[in-house]
This record gives C-alpha cells, sequence and structure tokens, in this order.
C-alpha cells in the first residue's frame, strides 16, 4: 500500500468514525418506525401517496416538535412492490432496528397482515392495519397484539347500507331494492360480503355478488351482467387498476355515477384519472378529509417543503391517500405518546406502545391541537374493542377534484359487532388461544 | 337434478328468450377478442423471427404506452408523439438486436426466452425511472360515448378499436406474405443458419421484427391504455394473450385474430351465463381451459405449423 492510499484509508476511517459517534450517541434518543412501502410495481400509484404521507407525517413531527416529547422520530422505508413475501421480509428486517426495535408496523396490505399476525405477539411488535387486515382483529380479546381502528370492512359495508337507506328515505324503502357488489375477486374483496349478505336477509334488499378477477383489466363480462340486472345501487370493494376500469365500465353502460359507491380503496385520485370527467358523480367511503385546505397540511407546507407548495402537491399533498397516510401515522404517533404518559419520554418498546394502542384517546380537542379538525373522527380504543366501529363519510368525484356529499354515517354496531366477536371466537378455537379478559 | 339443469339447460333456455342480450355478449365478446389479438400478434411476430416466445411483449406495450402519454404529457402534439414514439420503439429493436439478440446468435430457444426475461424486467424499471409510476390517462382522441346498435349497447371506443386492429392485421398478412422482406422474415423462421447461407441479413431481419413488434405493442398499448389508464398493470395484459397463442398457434398472424375472437367470446359468455353458478370470475381461468381443450386435438394450436419431428 503506497502512501497515497494509506491517507485516503485514514482519512476514509476518522470520518467514518466521527459520522458514527454522534449517529449512536442520537440513535439512542429515536423511536423506530418501520416504513413497509410499495412506491414500485402495479400498485404504486396507490403505495406513493400514502408513504408520502407517512414521510411526510414523521418529518413534520420532528421538524416542529422536535419529535414525540423530544424523542425523534426515525423511520426508514422497505419496498414490498405489495407483495406479502417481500413484506414479510422487510419486517424481518426492520423489526430489530433502532435502540427499541419496531414501535409498531403499518403492513399497508392485507396479505402482509395476515402472515404477521402471528409474529406480533411473538415480536411483541403491535400491528396498526388501520381499515384493512383480518376484521375479527376488532375483538381485543383474542387479538391482543393486532388494531383496526377507526372502523372496518364490515363497519364499512353496514354504513353503505345506511347510506343507501338515507337516499331511499328511510330502512323500511330498503325491501325489493336491488344492491350489486362488485368486488375484486380475493380475500379482502370479499370482506364485506357476509355484512352485506346480513343486512340483506334483514332488510330484504335483493343482494348481488359479482366478482372481477385479479387485476380487473378486462371486466366486461361484470358489466354486461350489471346491465342486465339493472341495480339501484352498486357498492365496489375494488383494488388498482379494477377500479379504474370499473368506473369506466360503469359509465361507458351509463349507470347513475351517483348511485355507485366504492369502499375506502375505491376512492383515491388515481382511480378516477383515466374516466376523467366520465366518473364525475362517482363516490366512495372514507374515514378523513380530501384536499389540502386543513390545518395540518398548511403546517406540512410550512415545516416540511419550507413554505414551497408546488412541491408539496408534488409529492401528493390533500389526495385521499395521502391524507391516509397521514391520518395513519397520526395515530401511531398518538399512540406512542400515550404511552410515554406512563412509561416516561424515551424510546417505546413495542410492548409499551401496545399499551398506547390500547389506550388511545383521540378526542376531539386533541384533532384540533393536531391541526385535524374536522379531518377525521375522534377515536377511543379499549382492551376489548381495537376498532371503535367509527362512522364513515361519503365523498364525490366532481369531475376535478372530491368533495364531502354525507354527514357521518354510523355504522351497524348491533349487526356487526356479534358478528365479529363469533369469528374471533372461532380464530382463537382454530389457533388454541385463550381469550383475555376485559372487565 | 336442479344442478344438471341449472348447468346444462338453464343458461341455454337464457340465450334463447333473450336474444338481444345474448347478441350483446357475443358482439362484446368478438370487440374484446379483437383487443386480445393485438397483445398476441406481437408475440407472434417475434416468434415466427425467432423461434422465441418473447416474455417481454407485455412490458413493450407497456413501454410504448407510457412513452407516448408521457410525450404528450409534456405538451407533445399526438401525431407527433405517435411519430416519436414509434421511433423509440425502432431505436429500441435496434438496441436489442446489438445487445441482445446478437451475441445469442445460433443459441437455444430456451437461452433467447431467459434473454427476453431480463428484458422485460429491465424495460419495467427503465420506464419506472423515466415516467414514474402514476397513472396516466391516455387520450388520442378515439371516441367514448356508448352506441345502440338495434338494441345492442356497445362502446365506440370498442368499435375503433377492433377497426384499428383489423386493419393493422390486414398490413401484417399483406407485409409477410407479399413482400420480399416477410418472405425472409419467415426463411428466418424456419432455420437461421439456412437462411444466412442464402444471403438473408438475419440482423436486419431481426431489427425490422422486433420494430414492427413494438410498433404493434404500441397499437395495443394506446387501446388498453385508453380503457384503464396507462400505468404499470398493464404489462400483465400480456397473460390474457396466451390462452390466445395457445388456441390460434404461436406462428400464425390469422391464428392470433381468431384465437383472440373464440377466447373473447368464449369467456364472455361463460361467464355471464356459467359463472353465476360457481361464484363468477371465472372469465380468466375459463380462457385457458378453453385454449387446453383445443391443444387436446391440435398440439400446434388451429392454425399453426404442424409439429413433424424426425426420429
Amino acid at each position: 500500500m503506497n502512501i497515497k492510499k494509506l491517507a485516503v484509508a485514514g482519512l476514509g476511517a476518522v470520518a467514518a468514525l466521527s459520522g458514527l459517534v454522534p449517529t449512536e450517541a442520537l440513535a439512542q434518543n429515536e423511536q423506530f418506525i418501520p416504513m413497509l412501502v410499495y412506491r414500485t410495481g402495479p400498485y404504486a400509484p396507490s403505495g406513493i401517496p400514502v408513504a408520502n404521507g407517512f414521510r411526510d407525517y414523521y418529518t413534520l413531527v420532528n421538524n416542529r416538535d422536535g419529535g414525540i416529547n423530544g424523542v425523534k422520530i426515525a423511520f426508514e422505508e422497505c419496498e414490498t412492490q405489495y407483495n406479502t413475501k417481500l413484506g414479510v421480509e422487510c419486517y424481518e428486517k426492520l423489526k430489530n432496528s433502532g435502540p427499541t426495535g419496531a414501535s409498531l408496523v403499518n403492513p399497508y396490505s392485507t396479505g402482509i397482515t395476515y402472515q404477521l399476525i402471528p409474529k406480533a405477539s411473538v415480536d411483541k411488535v403491535p400491528i396498526l392495519s388501520m381499515g384493512y387486515g383480518q376484521t375479527a382483529a376488532a375483538d381485543g380479546r383474542v387479538f391482543e397484539w393486532v388494531f383496526n381502528f377507526p372502523t372496518t370492512y364490515w363497519s364499512q359495508a353496514s354504513a353503505f347500507v345506511r347510506y343507501v337507506a338515507q337516499q331511499e328515505g328511510g330502512l323500511d324503502k330498503l325491501k325489493g331494492k336491488k344492491i350489486a357488489h362488485v368486488h375484486h375477486n380475493s380475500a379482502y374483496g370479499k370482506e364485506a360480503n357476509p355484512t352485506l349478505e346480513a343486512l340483506s336477509k334483514k332488510y330484504g334488499f335483493k343482494l348481488t355478488l359479482l366478482a372481477v378477477d385479479h387485476p380487473g383489466q378486462e371486466q366486461k363480462a361484470t358489466w354486461l351482467q350489471v346491465r342486465r340486472l339493472r341495480p339501484d345501487w352498486i357498492f365496489m370493494s375494488g383494488w388498482g387498476v379494477m377500479n379504474q376500469v370499473a368506473i369506466k365500465e360503469a359509465a361507458a353502460i351509463q349507470f347513475k355515477m351517483d348511485h355507485f359507491v366504492g369502499n375506502w380503496w375505491s376512492g383515491s385520485d388515481a382511480d378516477v384519472v383515466p374516466a376523467a370527467s366520465a366518473a364525475a358523480g362517482y363516490k366512495s367511503a372514507t374515514f378523513h378529509g380530501a384536499g389540502d385546505q386543513y390545518q395540518i397540511h398548511k403546517e406540512i407546507i410550512k415545516y416540511v417543503y419550507n413554505g414551497n407548495y408546488a412541491k408539496a402537491k408534488e409529492n401528493n399533498l390533500g389526495e385521499v391517500l395521502y391524507n391516509r397516510g397521514l391520518v395513519n401515522a397520526m395515530f401511531g404517533v398518538e399512540a406512542i405518546r400515550t404511552a410515554m404518559s406512563k412509561y416516561g419520554n424515551k424510546p417505546m418498546t413495542g410492548e409499551q406502545v401496545r399499551w398506547g394502542l390500547e389506550n388511545l384517546n383521540v378526542t376531539d380537542a386533541r384533532l384540533a391541537e393536531l391541526g385535524m379538525k374536522g379531518f377525521t373522527r375522534p377515536v377511543q380504543v379499549s382492551c376489548a374493542d381495537h376498532e371503535t366501529g367509527g362512522p364513515i363519510i361519503i365523498q364525490q368525484w366532481n369531475g376535478k377534484e372530491w368533495n364531502m356529499v354525507s354527514d357521518w354515517i354510523p355504522t351497524m354496531r348491533d349487526v356487526v359487532r356479534p358478528m365479529i366477536e363469533r369469528t374471533a371466537a372461532e380464530y382463537a378455537k382454530e389457533n388454541n388461544i385463550q381469550p383475555r379478559s376485559c372487565t | 337434478m336442479e344442478t344438471l339443469h341449472a348447468v346444462f339447460v338453464a343458461p341455454w333456455l337464457d340465450m334463447w328468450e333473450a336474444p338481444v342480450f345474448f347478441a350483446e355478449v357475443f358482439v362484446s365478446g368478438l370487440l374484446t377478442g379483437v383487443m386480445y389479438s393485438l397483445v398476441a400478434l406481437g408475440f407472434v411476430l417475434i416468434f415466427k423471427a425467432s423461434g422465441t416466445f418473447n416474455f417481454a411483449q407485455g412490458v413493450m406495450v407497456l413501454f410504448a404506452a407510457l412513452t407516448l402519454v408521457g410525450l404528450m404529457e409534456k405538451g407533445v402534439p399526438v401525431w407527433l408523439a405517435l411519430i416519436l414514439t414509434a421511433v423509440v420503439m425502432v431505436v429500441l429493436a435496434i438496441v436489442i438486436e446489438r445487445v441482445m439478440l446478437r451475441p445469442l446468435v445460433n443459441q437455444e430457444h430456451i437461452i433467447l426466452f431467459m434473454a427476453t426475461i431480463g428484458l422485460a424486467f429491465f424495460l419495467e424499471g427503465f420506464g419506472e425511472l423515466i415516467w414514474g409510476s402514476n397513472v396516466k390517462r391516455l387520450d388520442v382522441g378515439i371516441p367514448e360515448e356508448p352506441v345502440m346498435i338495434k338494441g345492442v349497447l356497445l362502446n365506440s371506443f370498442d368499435i375503433w378499436a377492433a377497426a384499428i386492429g383489423a386493419i393493422l392485421v390486414a398490413g401484417l398478412a399483406v407485409f409477410f406474405h407479399k413482400t420480399p422482406i416477410g418472405r425472409a422474415l419467415r426463411a428466418v423462421a424456419d432455420d437461421h443458419q439456412a437462411a444466412l447461407s442464402v444471403g438473408i441479413p438475419l440482423k436486419t431481419i431481426w431489427i425490422i421484427v422486433w420494430s414492427v413488434a413494438g410498433i404493434v405493442a404500441l397499437v395495443a398499448g394506446i387501446m388498453w391504455g385508453g380503457k384503464s389508464g396507462v400505468q404499470f398493470s398493464l404489462s400483465l395484459i400480456a397473460f390474457k394473450a396466451l390462452p390466445v397463442l395457445i388456441l390460434g398457434g404461436f406462428t400464425s398472424v390469422p391464428g392470433a385474430i381468431v384465437g383472440g375472437l373464440i377466447i373473447g367470446v368464449g369467456e364472455k359468455v361463460a361467464e355471464v351465463y356459467w359463472g353465476p353458478l360457481i361464484g363468477g370470475a371465472i372469465e380468466n381461468w375459463f380462457a385457458y381451459v378453453l385454449a387446453l381443450v383445443f391443444l387436446l386435438f391440435r398440439p400446434q394450436g388451429l392454425f399453426g405449423e404442424r409439429i413433424i419431428e424426425r426420429v
């Protein structure tokens, strides 16, 4: 080794060491949150805004507040491509990162969620599958480590039926009506079916289930059946390209778009792009606001983008799925804050964050403090109820943007909760789980 | 007995009692079939020239559509964007010939097939890098209004797509059978070395074929991208072309068309009349079942060249 190489190696070592020392010191006071993202692949149009929403919220908390009660958030992205196998690999890679390991995990895929559920109690990493994943996980007595608040697919389906009833003039007016459920032919797509079937029997509407095979690029046969059936309302549980094609096909057969309601994974900005003005009138369920007019967005522009609104828009600010990422990140951060109220202002372990999630109480006043007044609904989680059965709201595409067109619609807890408890009990029996007492 | 009636009698009665609706299902199947044929054609072209199944054809559809819509988003007029995209596809064909095919001359077909898998991954990543991952609206001015013809509701976009597909096929048929390049291409498909020995320029033929396959991919990309928006799942449309190829034969342009029509009509009729009996969503796998049934009787496909092995 000549002198020049030796000098370069020496300088490199000094630089590496000098970089390591402060990083290590800082890392000891960081709260690590893994980010399972899908910025590439066929589902990237949905994955990018969600990931940007998470990233911007964590950055906002760090830049504006100096972290959670002084503990900076450290986050690392891992690309899943919405692929279950890759998602599990990402989880395994990141679960021990940071001084206390992963605080919680947001899988952002029902498939990944199902794979992580058995691991959560072993690794002591709570799962927050906000509005997706296994609906029965709402029963906290059986699913101690899984949380799916503010609401689930089953609750959403019940709220959709209530919305239809509101539009038709009452629940008694549902009798004889025809409702079609156009759904992705997967476990996710079929989630709403049992609830819709139960409500069909209860209220006397005729339900038709129309499955669309993955990926849903070609749906002509489905929409021919819709044309023949002439349903009064259509509910859609779609994903990815299936949504975009379905909206175009519905417009092509001249179906009344304001009687076509997607679930909350069928109502993003990307879903209405191909149909453009033909999608005007299309509706979807959601549990948070659309657009960038809320206080939280102003703060993100100021603290994350240094006032550069154009740059923020480039990063999906205000898009439906971006806003979902914000809400999801906020719930996670507030759960960590709740845990700190008991365990002290230091990085929390997964076990402590699980306690925080279970004791989370995000009130209207707290939402206002967070710049999210009117953006989403308050949530109070409990030992037995990991869902909270929160209401939904209907948004409508006017050809240019999404607007809220309903009040918050309560779900039908009396129908859904017994179904959840029954399914959770079956799961507990199959997996030899002794449900814990929540009294 | 009730099940037998539901499977073997009721669907036929249904077709008989509602002929207008059946006509709508049938015609929609035909129009969709043409769209499948458009994708299948690209596979046929490459297979004819090199005996290789081009795994990257679906991604070429995506890449062409992404390039077109990307140029249009940058303010390039539609007509110019179309020309520029066609040029990009020709340049791509030249690069593929230089970098991928030339070093693999006379290699086993499976080696070339593996190379096309690599090409598919490269093109997907390259397209994403340049044009991003968002869904893009593609509007080249093809009308989309629904039209009613004797009680049958059709989408004018589908009719246009079928017409454009038909013109493309007619053009390709003339190209293959009436031009010297077409004849040379068929000679290359039969035997690389024999074609070289009689002075057929293999490299030029490959460039021409990959260029034509690229332009066919562009047309397919416009049609499918117009329906669903241009996005990465567009490459998955290749899976819809596979049963068409199995049925029509990998080496026949008319086979791709007839195969597409049979698959299109078959899957629509099956989905609408038999699908509800088993929960629906049968059209994807039914297309493969249909193709496999044909394979039992004609392993080379409807129009494929007869397989003769000397022992």
